[in-house]
């Protein structure tokens, strides 16, 4: 069955209007359930003593003091808990030499990090587990503590896992072409070093899990505040030992994900670990500075990068050598090695050339371990992408438009496999800087920033050109061994009222899963969307599936919904045949109601339908099928990933004497395929851009020599607030995927994507006629004003 | 136990118009007490130490941070939480533009976000954008940019005083 999206008024269109979320009005009244607001009979808190060293023997631990104050009732360590939990040891077959050491619920001979889990207390509430755990006296043998990521390797560094042989936990070298001979034969060179600093996802609501253990049942149920429940879900069983079937993972609303809560934490398995010993709920929510030193990192790498260029601005190969820490362990199951490896597939991404030679080297480091966050690699790659291309611009004295124009892949050109090997079903690049250029009027913002610059007003202009991996296959973590699904589900049924209710396995973590969902199976089935109730997040409920990361919900989750749709649709559609003695294809459903196709005119309400089937079933022939539920999976298959593409541009101000960057507006232009909800897509852009510009101006975790973490507070590690940041026009070109029927990719991290290398490029912009340009985020005003030579100490 | 060292206290105050009476921990936060004690979790517990404003309620008419404020000091107070602000109606208005807008997504800044908005709106006029924005910069929203938060903002005042909107 196909539908003609081309036809805004085809009946029932619901795909590609913007429909309210039916998840929203509960949240603006106050009626959300994230997981701190559920209370169970019995239910009981866990609060972690952590590590204060970044590298330490534990040795003796003392708990009696703890163990008397009021409310307390058991106190473990980690000896206690790997005796009902096993480790797990973070690797995946394709990402090959990758090796990390087997990690804990709570570290048992050593703590490899400042707030590393190692002794947990259970108490009757939260303040008095936090009381008792300040009186934990645990004997700590400082240990040499690897911080340095460019010295990690060096003969005369510690090796932090002595287990390990050294502190490389993968590197992968990709070449293509003759990189040498492209850089001598070279009309023009450019290099720079690029740095991206240490991130993490500040989600307003912390990390958060209650597990309750029922032994007389021999169930575990986890409310959990998670993007990947069945991951979760298997994830409890094996290493708590327990069938996958008896573990029951739900997820109601979620206060944020951004990537962090995809992940397996050591102190959430220590809670379920918890709860099995102690067979009832136990409750772990992170406080702010737990948030800090324990959700995964992100970003931290250091780049040196080169391109050469022909006479003609023509890119003729970039050379790329990444670097980035992970700290102590790679991070079950999804591995720290995802974020290097992107920068090795993404960087280049827009650009048609022969030329590539890239490396990540990924070291361990005595920190909170990395790991995927929002984007992946994808602003590292994009900045290092676009800042060479436009200081090769500068060089040949060309506008960074015309070199872009010169480079990017044709339109017509797909498919096309890149220099990475990445393949690229249908890209717009070309279409989508044409609508940039209309939406910013760029030659009118050129001359405006001319105007100023003769008052002294110094004004810049950044373009970002990007990629973005969207619908991954199995070929992301699949074929490593790790049991994550990448194929996603649906069930969707009818009814007696007529009423659709449609089970997904992806999840709502607040960007509109729900809506999508919604508006997607109404289009498919034929009914208005507010007919149409979404569940998702319940393992024992919902089809199995991968959840929300690496922007599939949409193209997954939609399509596989889609799908499912259409199968109830003609279920409904072959007993509605009998019922009214018509042919099935002269038959649709508009609205709710059955009605012939041609004509529109109404033969039966759904309603009228339900209540045949289930209560006078005997009216129907013996043998009728009567099934009024369908269920469809989708998986891609064509390609690894569907690749989307866009490109942003940021205007800004820099005040020349503070060193303070004002950004005044901000575009994006982006081909996410098809789109389902306008507005959606929309935020969506605009929540990843901010989120980028965070990246670009404000965010970094400092630590000091001896791995102290210095800024684990929101007032220290700063976010984007309302006052700083710009308005975002955002405009769109649609490429569908050929893959589906409903033809969407992703679009949730485009904004990240590509945030910071506007704001980088636009900064650079403004200070060229001065000889100064910054590559190390976040563009602080100290590091604008040192770029200057404004500050020299 | 002398009278300044005691850890238990006794309150009387008001809270969404109904009258509460508790015998408090003299450390039990505001927001603790609201979400624990009363099982009004609407507003959030972000960070705990007052910069994310998940946690803003309304005291005496002011907003206030709920993990800033002891239990203790709410004695006598008349409180309002969102659960209390959607009861009465008098920020339906807002509510219904933040929906349609969608001024939110993950939802969990959204009720400290919305008392928040409730002071500024609640001093009439209509505040510019740049206004708006510095009003709200106390209430952290990591998911939606603030840009629809500001329109849904800007929309209502606008209303309000009767402007097109």
């Amino acid at each position: 069955m196909t539908i003609s999206f081309g036809n805004p008024d085809r009946p029932n269109s619901y795909i590609g209007k913007t429909v309210p979320r039916p998840n929203a009005p509960r949240l603006v009244q106050g009626r959300g359930k994230y997981v701190d607001d559920i209370v169970l009979p019995r239910m009981a808190h866990v609060v972690f003593v952590r590590s204060p060293y970044a590298h330490a023997r534990i040795g003796a631990i003392d708990t009696a003091e703890a163990a008397a104050v009021k409310g307390v009732l058991r106190i473990f360590t980690g000896a206690d808990l790997a005796e009902v939990c096993t480790p797990w040891v973070a690797v995946l077959a394709h990402l090959k030499g990758l090796k990390s050491p087997p990690q804990h619920a709570l570290a048992v001979d050593r703590a490899c990090w400042v707030g590393d889990p190692v002794v947990a207390v259970v108490a009757t509430s939260r303040a008095a587990a936090e009381e008792a755990a300040a009186l934990v006296e645990v004997d700590y043998d400082p240990l040499p503590a690897v911080t340095d990521m460019m010295t990690a390797l060096d003969t005369d560094t510690p090796v932090l896992h002595p287990d390990m042989g050294d502190n490389l936990a993968f590197r992968r070298l990709h070449e293509e072409g003759d990189v040498e001979a492209a850089f001598a034969k070279a009309f023009k060179v450019v290099e720079a070093r690029f740095k991206t600093a240490r991130h993490t996802g500040v989600t307003l609501e912390p990390r958060s899990i209650l597990v309750d253990w029922n032994p007389a049942e021999g169930q575990m149920t986890a409310y959990h505040a998670t993007q990947a429940p069945h991951m979760i879900q298997t994830v409890l069983a094996k290493h708590l030992d327990l069938p996958e079937g008896r573990v029951r993972v739900i997820c109601d609303d979620v206060g944020g994900s951004y990537g962090i809560k995809v992940h397996v934490y050591p102190d959430e398995v220590a809670t379920a670990a918890i709860a099995k010993i102690m067979a009832r709920p136990i409750k772990f929510v992170a406080d702010r500075l737990e948030s800090f030193t324990t959700d995964i990192h992100a970003r931290d790498h250091e780049i040196g990068a080169r391109i050469a260029v022909d006479a003609d601005g023509r890119i003729l190969a970039f050379d790329i050598d990444d670097w980035t820490a992970i700290g102590a362990y790679s991070v079950y199951p999804r591995t720290s090695a995802i974020e290097g490896n992107q920068v090795v597939n993404l960087c280049g991404g827009p650009y048609d050339f022969a030329n590539y030679r890239a490396q990540t080297s990924v070291v361990f480091q005595n920190k909170t371990p990395t790991c995927q966050y929002r984007a992946v690699g994808h602003p590292i790659a994009v900045a290092v992408t676009e800042g060479l291309v436009d200081m090769a611009a500068a060089e040949l004295g060309m506008d960074p438009v015309e070199i872009r124009r010169r480079n990017m892949y044709a339109d017509d050109a797909y498919p096309v496999t890149s220099p990475a090997k990445m393949r690229f079903e249908g890209l717009s690049h070309h279409a989508s800087m044409d609508k940039l250029l209309a939406l910013m009027d760029y030659d009118a913002l050129r001359a405006e920033q001319a105007e100023l610059r003769k008052k002294g007003i110094h004004r810049g202009i950044g373009i970002a050109s990007f990629i973005e991996l969207t619908n991954p296959s199995p070929f992301m973590y699949g074929i490593g061994g790790a049991r994550i699904s990448a194929q996603d589900g649906c069930t969707v049924r009818m009814d007696p009222d007529g009423s659709i209710v449609a089970l997904s396995g992806v999840t709502e973590q607040g960007q509109g899963t729900e809506a999508m969902l919604a508006q997607i199976v109404a289009e498919g089935v034929g009914v208005a969307p507010a007919k149409v109730r979404v569940i998702t997040g319940d393992t024992q409920v919902t089809p199995y599936g991968g959840g929300t990361w690496a922007s599939r919900g949409a193209g997954i989750g939609g399509e596989a919904a889609l799908q499912s749709a259409l199968a109830l649709k003609a279920s409904i559609l072959e007993v509605a045949g009998s019922m009214l003695q018509a042919p099935v294809d002269a038959l649709d459903i508009r609205d709710g109601q059955v009605v012939d196709s041609t004509t529109g005119e109404a033969r039966m309400p759904l309603e009228e339908l339900g209540r045949i089937v289930y209560f006078r079933g005997d009216t129907l022939p013996k043998g009728l099928p009567r099934e009024l539920v369908q269920t469809r999976h989708f998986i891609t298959s064509d390609y690894p990933f569907a690749f989307t593409n866009g490109v942003q541009a940021s205007y800004l101000e820099v005040d020349t004497d503070t060193g303070e960057v004002k950004l005044l507006k901000h575009w994006c232009v982006e081909d996410c395929g098809r789109i389902i909800n306008p507005q959606l897509v929309d935020e969506q852009i605009r929540g990843g851009i901010v989120q980028g510009l965070g990246g670009a101006l404000y965010e970094e975790i400092h630590y000091d020599e001896d791995g102290q973490l210095l800024n684990g507070s929101m007032a220290d590690y700063l976010v984007p607030m309302a006052a700083e940041m710009p308005d975002m026009v955002i405009g769109h070109v649609e490429t569908p995927t050929m893959e589906s029927t409903l033809g969407a990719k992703g679009a949730g991290e485009a904004g990240t994507a590509g945030a910071p290398a506007a704001v980088m490029n636009a900064i650079n912009d403004a200070l060229r006629p001065m000889g100064a340009q910054v590559t190390a985020m976040p563009f602080t005003p100290e590091r604008v004003l040192r770029a200057m030579g404004k500050i020299d100490d | 136990m002398t009278e300044a060292f005691r850890d238990k206290i006794d309150i009387a105050l008001t809270v969404n118009g109904e009258a509460v009476e508790a015998r408090v921990p003299a450390g039990r936060h505001m927001i603790d007490f609201l979400r624990l004690d009363l099982g009004l979790t609407g507003a959030h517990a972000g960070c705990e130490h007052g910069v994310c404003g998940a946690c803003t309620i309304h005291v005496d008419g002011q907003a206030v941070r709920g993990c800033l404020m002891l239990a203790a000091q709410a004695d006598g107070t008349e409180v309002w939480t969102l659960e209390g602000l959607t009861e009465t109606g008098v920020i339906r208005d807002l509510q219904d533009a933040f929906v349609a807008r969608n001024a939110l997504q993950c939802g969990y800044c959204t009720p400290g976000m919305l008392a928040s908005i409730k002071e500024l709106l609640d001093q009439g006029g209509v505040p510019d954008r740049a206004a708006i924005r510095e009003h709200l910069s106390g209430n952290y929203c990591r998911c939606t940019g603030y840009e629809a938060i500001i329109d849904a903002v800007e929309s209502v005042a606008k209303a309000r005083a009767g402007e097109a909107v």
